[in-house]
């Protein structure tokens, strides 16, 4: 350990704190100490992995009491140590990712001996494998911080960079093949984590995937993928869809994930709806769910359910076209008086139409059944392609000698809906009402001023997000069999609109993927049930600082916040002060 | 409340070599504004004639942008009307739009986070119809309809001379092509008048140049222009017609040798001579 002085650090990183730089100066490593530590670290996660963690032989899953073998959590330090081992001889340029996979390890470790330590009343449970793989990990971490150090203050070596040069990809036949295997390990990687029981191997599951993946990320994999993914899109959908069919297959006729499954598919529909109102067209709704609400009710009235108060049957399809458009003209209801408004006042009036319309339900004993609910909405019956005999979806099915629950009929239908509203958003995204809306959404004035009707196409797209979540909204009641008001309360609309913001904004997977966040994860962390909310406000806290533009961004929005800096500081030194005066409304534009 | 015009008077002050008569296009009469008790403008008449360029100068708060708004109904005039090719306008910013009235803004109002070309695309917006349907549904019209959306948006780009790039988003360019690209927007438009509002703001005078055969090139496709400017050798170079505003108030009218000498301007601008 050689202490630096600190006067060419304070040269170039001026913004840090002095505690850090003090810290630095402190922990600063020479070249072979770095290489010693981190080697010495590296060992001791391997040693720790096959050793015990638990000296208490009760509870705690995995086996950790044993030793010789990596069982329960301490599997998932193996992945990560293999990157780590892999990126030693990337160095200096895999600094940054060495930091966030021997951050990985850190969790693992962190988050078993705490948890250990809770179930088993004390630090005094926690065997000598836990405390070794703390110390690997803390290692492993101080090896590369002090390179990554060394970066920031030289600013000769360049890692960060790799996101910024030329995407380099193999030859097309190459790009399929790497997509032909991707998708079935994306799969079987999926249906593995599914498996993943305790709570403990999950998490560490968890950390070992993001750590892998925010390692990965600095290197520029990911803007590999999505390059790759972009040239060969048609054939990634359709092996992606293929891998989402194949999935019920996989699950031995249990219907449990399938059912959550479909939860996440209902939602992600719905939150496509809500990325054309919030993602396009930049109207904040947080009374979106209500339009969910109003396609649940509607599908519930009319499918002659046990507890109805409306004796009518009509076929599905029809109750589907009727609930979005119920809940269409009530969005347009809504929206015409408030889209004149600026901003704010829409966000102020839906979050007060979605408390309506969930008090009116409840109250309304004549039409809802108030509390109560609508319940026993039988399953749901479609016209059968094969004979002449209705397909219902309460009944399990044999196929190809596999036997598939009756829940994978309604998973089915989720995956149809999912395409179509997939398709809905990318079509009329993709055309002159879409740029319309981007237009809005960037510029209200500029946009009206080259010729688009800014309430007209704002009612447009507040219509048919609507009318979206009322089509999403009548394939959940059935799936559910039943509705009552207090499913569609004010939180739910901020989990479908944080499900948005957090998978990215203005893109489908984003929505997918942000819906499998917040309706997935909560079934494999039941033991955090009662801190669910706090730990996503926490993710969303997190996601905010260090990927504002969501986990699957759209590729300029990308672009927007990573060059939002370098904007902010060009318009200073233009001079013009343009930046200031740009969201001012035209009135207080300067009148010269 | 629609009436027609019928005023297409020839007009001595026209800056047009030749003899035809130009008509009047775009003609403001009476024009108030007022913010509380500012009178922002005041009893404003204003003209423009085919394929002309009308500069419209003043010092600061004179109102020269207020008088933009107004035309383009982003602020609604307390008395007066606006007439296009004798028509009444509908003071609403679309309306005025697809009747042919587009506008470039002083502090730059791109879409920031939209590709150069959708930027034009959307000025493509009052020229193209497809409706929800036609977007969904995809057939024939509506790809032919795009495909001509995208090569006329191409060759407004082309034509203040900026290449379409899908990767850039509009605020990584230039200031400058900025400048141009919004230009280009309100061009696809297609306008019969142009307003432009502080073109070379904060350009240099190389940009400033090319700035001004810009300008004399779209007027020579047929479309006139009216520009707020404050470099005065830019307007006297180019305008066939200047147009003084000073608070509020129309000061003074006529070529840029006339506006020039006219004492009014000068003590605008320079105050009272103490003689």
């Amino acid at each position: 350990m050689t202490p630096v002085p600190p006067s060419a650090s304070h040269l170039t990183s001026r913004h840090k704190t002095n505690w850090s730089e003090m810290w630095r100066s402190v922990l600063r490593l020479s070249g072979r100490w770095r290489f010693v530590l981190g080697i010495a670290g590296a060992l001791f996660v391997w040693t720790a992995a096959f050793s015990p963690w638990a000296s208490f032989a009760f509870g705690y899953p995995g086996k950790m009491t044993l030793s010789g073998f990596p069982g329960g959590a301490r599997v998932y330090l193996l992945p990560l140590l293999l990157l780590v081992s892999l990126l030693f001889f990337t160095l200096p340029v895999g600094a940054t990712a060495g930091v966030r996979a021997a951050l990985g390890l850190l969790f693992i470790a962190g988050y078993n001996f705490i948890a250990i330590s809770w179930e088993g009343d004390g630090v005094d449970a926690v065997a000598w494998g836990a405390w070794i793989a703390l110390l690997g990990s803390l290692l492993l971490l101080w090896a590369f911080a002090s390179f990554l150090w060394e970066e920031a203050d030289g600013r000769s070596l360049s890692g960060q960079t790799a996101g910024h040069t030329a995407v380099k990809l193999p030859d097309p036949i190459w790009q399929m093949l790497l997509v032909f295997g991707g998708v079935p390990a994306l799969l079987i990687c999926f249906v593995y984590a599914l498996d993943v029981e305790e709570s403990s191997r999950f998490v560490s599951l968890i950390c070992c995937l993001g750590a892998g993946s925010a390692a990965l990320s600095s290197l520029g994999f990911f803007n590999w993928t999505s390059e790759l993914l972009a040239r060969q899109r048609t054939f990634a959908v359709i092996l992606l869809l293929i891998a989402a069919l194949v999935f019920p297959f996989t699950q031995d006729g249990n219907g449990y994930w399938l059912r959550v499954l479909i939860s996440v598919g209902v939602f992600a529909s719905a939150a496509i709806g809500l990325n054309i109102v919030v993602g396009l067209t930049g109207l904040l709704d947080l009374g979106y769910i209500a339009f969910f609400g109003i396609g649940a009710y509607v599908s519930a009235l009319l499918s002659d359910a046990d507890f109805t108060t409306v004796h009518v049957r009509v076929p599905f399809l029809l109750v589907l076209l009727i609930g979005a458009t119920v809940a269409g003209l009530v969005g347009i209801f809504v929206g015409a008086p408030t889209l004149r408004l600026r901003g704010d006042y829409l966000a102020i009036v839906t979050l007060g139409f979605g408390e309506i319309f969930r008090i009116t339900m409840n109250n309304w004993n004549g039409l809802t059944r108030g509390p109560n609910g609508i319940a026993g909405i039988s399953d749901l019956e479609i016209p059968s392609l094969f004979g002449s005999t209705p397909l219902n979806f309460g009944d399990a099915h044999e196929v190809f000698g596999v036997s598939l629950p009756n829940f994978a009929n309604y998973y089915f239908l989720c995956i149809f809906l999912f395409i179509g509203m997939a398709i809905l958003f990318s079509r009329l995204g993709n055309s002159r009402i879409g740029r319309a809306w981007m237009a809005i959404r960037e510029d209200e004035i500029a946009a009206s001023s080259m010729g688009v009707n800014p309430v007209r196409f704002k009612l447009l797209s507040f219509a048919l997000g609507a009318s979206m979540a009322g089509a999403a909204g009548t394939v959940s009641a059935h799936v559910t069999q039943q509705v009552s008001p207090d499913s569609f309360t004010f939180m739910e609309s901020i989990l479908l609109l944080a499900a948005v913001v957090l998978g990215g904004m203005g893109t489908i997977p984003g929505a997918l993927l942000g819906a499998g966040v917040f309706y997935l994860l909560p079934e494999k962390l039941r033991a955090f049930q009662d801190v669910r909310m706090l730990m996503f406000g926490a993710a969303l806290i997190i996601m905010m600082r260090y990927r504002p533009e969501g986990l699957i961004p759209n590729r300029r929005r990308k672009a927007e916040f990573r060059e939002e800096k370098s904007r902010f500081s060009a318009g200073f030194l233009k001079g013009t002060g343009e930046l200031d005066l740009m969201q001012q409304n035209p009135v207080q534009e300067g009148g010269t | 409340m629609k009436s027609v015009d019928s005023d297409f008077s020839p007009s001595s002050l026209s800056g047009l070599a030749g003899n035809f008569p130009p008509r009047v296009l775009l003609r403001a009469s009476g024009l108030t504004v007022r913010f509380g008790g500012l009178l922002a403008l005041d009893a404003v008449d204003f003209e423009v004639r085919e394929g002309e360029i009308v500069g419209l100068i003043g010092p600061n708060g004179a109102g020269k942008t207020t008088f933009f708004n107004c035309l383009t109904g982003l602020v609604m005039p307390d008395e007066g009307e606006v007439r296009y090719k004798g028509q009444l306008l509908v003071l609403r910013p679309y309306k005025v739009a697809e009747a042919g009235l587009a506008r470039t803004f002083q502090n730059i109002r791109l879409f920031p986070n939209m590709t150069p070309l959708e930027n034009v695309l959307v000025g493509r917006h009052c020229h193209t119809k497809e409706g929800v349907w036609s977007a969904l549904w995809r057939g024939k019209r509506f790809r032919e309809a795009e495909a001509s959306a995208r090569m006329a948006a191409a060759e407004f780009l082309d034509f203040v001379g900026l290449v379409p790039d899908e990767d850039l988003s509009a605020h990584s360019l230039s200031y400058g092509d900025q400048r141009r690209l919004e230009i280009a927007r309100a061009l696809a438009c297609e306008p019969g008048v142009l307003l432009l509002d502080e073109p070379t703001a904060g350009m240099n005078p190389r940009e400033t140049q090319a700035m001004l055969e810009l300008v004399q090139q779209i007027r020579d496709r047929g479309v006139a222009v009216v520009v707020i400017e404050h470099d005065m050798r830019f307007i006297f170079s180019l305008c066939d017609r200047i147009v003084v505003l000073d608070s509020g108030c129309k000061l003074s009218e006529g070529t840029s040798v006339e506006v020039r000498k006219d004492p009014r301007v000068i003590e605008a601008y320079l105050g009272i001579s103490p003689e």
